[in-house]
């Protein structure tokens, strides 16, 4: 199936990464324990939606060192942010026209 | 196509997650209500039975046969300090486990580092002014600082704190200047105006 409506994104039909999206849209950036105070999953559930989310470019990760422990901070990147909103803008607009 | 109602709920998922995630939302109200008692009992404590009401900046205890030293008032200060504080941490917690939140997710952090900054540097200032001999100041600047506090930690949390932090900031300023009413000043901020906060935060949120 493709994208059935301008501005719906496939990738958000996962409520995880829905979830994912808006988090991130919020904050500057955040780490993988972080993140999963936020949902009820498994860690390789969360890591793998994560990746989805990586692979379509809307999200970004930035390695660091904390002391020598190393930390990956994911945050949303521009095209992330703008599908974000559009995905938002369209959900409102959909709700509108059906009502 | 999905139907509508499935719109509105990714929409409010979108929009609670949003919020969640900026801010620590278990902030307990009641915990407010009892910092109020807390501060109002101590308030009590130290004009009635230690006889400490500064009416000059540079005052100094002992002036009448009944009072008490500066060291026994701060102890009844520490005191409200560490109720208010512990009573804050475990009804908050237990309003996140009720509400299947994680207490100390990121939002608790950035709300606790934005609240200790300006504290610290306000308790520091005033043992500065312990050292000094400038008591009357002492009750204004707490004040002053838990107000820029508060209204710094707004951001992180109910918007409410905002306003509140601006109330203590203007009773503080006015203790200052009416340095005789420094003390009860300091009892309307950190009593009756938390009192009537956590009521109003227990009635809006936490129903």
């Amino acid at each position: 199936m493709k994208i059935v409506i301008d501005g719906l994104h496939k990738v958000f039909e996962s409520r995880i990464r829905l979830g994912l999206m808006s988090v991130l849209a919020v904050n500057q950036s955040l780490d993988f324990n972080s993140l999963k105070d936020y949902f009820d999953v498994t860690d390789g559930n969360l890591a793998s939606n994560i990746k989805a989310l990586e692979k379509e470019g809307f999200v970004d990760v930035k390695k660091t060192f904390i002391g020598k422990k190393p930390n990956t901070k994911y945050f949303i990147t521009k095209k992330g942010k703008k599908a974000f909103d559009d995905h938002l803008k369209t959900l409102e607009q959909l709700i509108k026209a059906q009502k | 196509m999905k139907d509508y109602r499935e719109y509105i709920q990714d929409i409010s998922e979108m929009r609670s997650m949003m919020e969640r995630s900026s801010k620590f939302l278990s902030l307990s109200g009641l915990s407010g209500v009892m910092a109020g008692v807390y501060a109002l009992a101590g308030a009590i404590v130290v004009y009635r039975f230690f006889d400490f009401n500064p009416n000059r900046i540079s005052y100094s205890t002992g002036e009448s046969v009944s009072s008490q030293p500066l060291w026994q008032v701060l102890l009844v200060a520490i005191l409200v300090l560490l109720l208010s504080v512990s009573t804050a941490y475990f009804l908050s917690r237990q309003k996140a486990t009720k509400s299947g939140e994680k207490f100390w997710n990121s939002t608790a952090k950035l709300l606790v580092t934005n609240l200790t900054i300006p504290l610290i540097a306000g308790g520091l200032l005033i043992l500065i002014f312990i050292a000094k001999g400038l008591v009357g100041f002492i009750a204004p600047f707490t004040l002053i600082f838990y107000g820029i506090a508060i209204f710094n930690a707004g951001k992180f949390t109910y918007e409410e704190m905002k306003s509140l932090g601006i109330i203590e900031i203007v009773l503080g300023l006015a203790g200052c200047y009416f340095v005789e009413l420094g003390l009860l000043f300091w009892a309307i901020g950190f009593g009756v105006v938390h009192i009537i906060y956590g009521i109003y935060m227990h009635y809006r949120y936490e129903r």
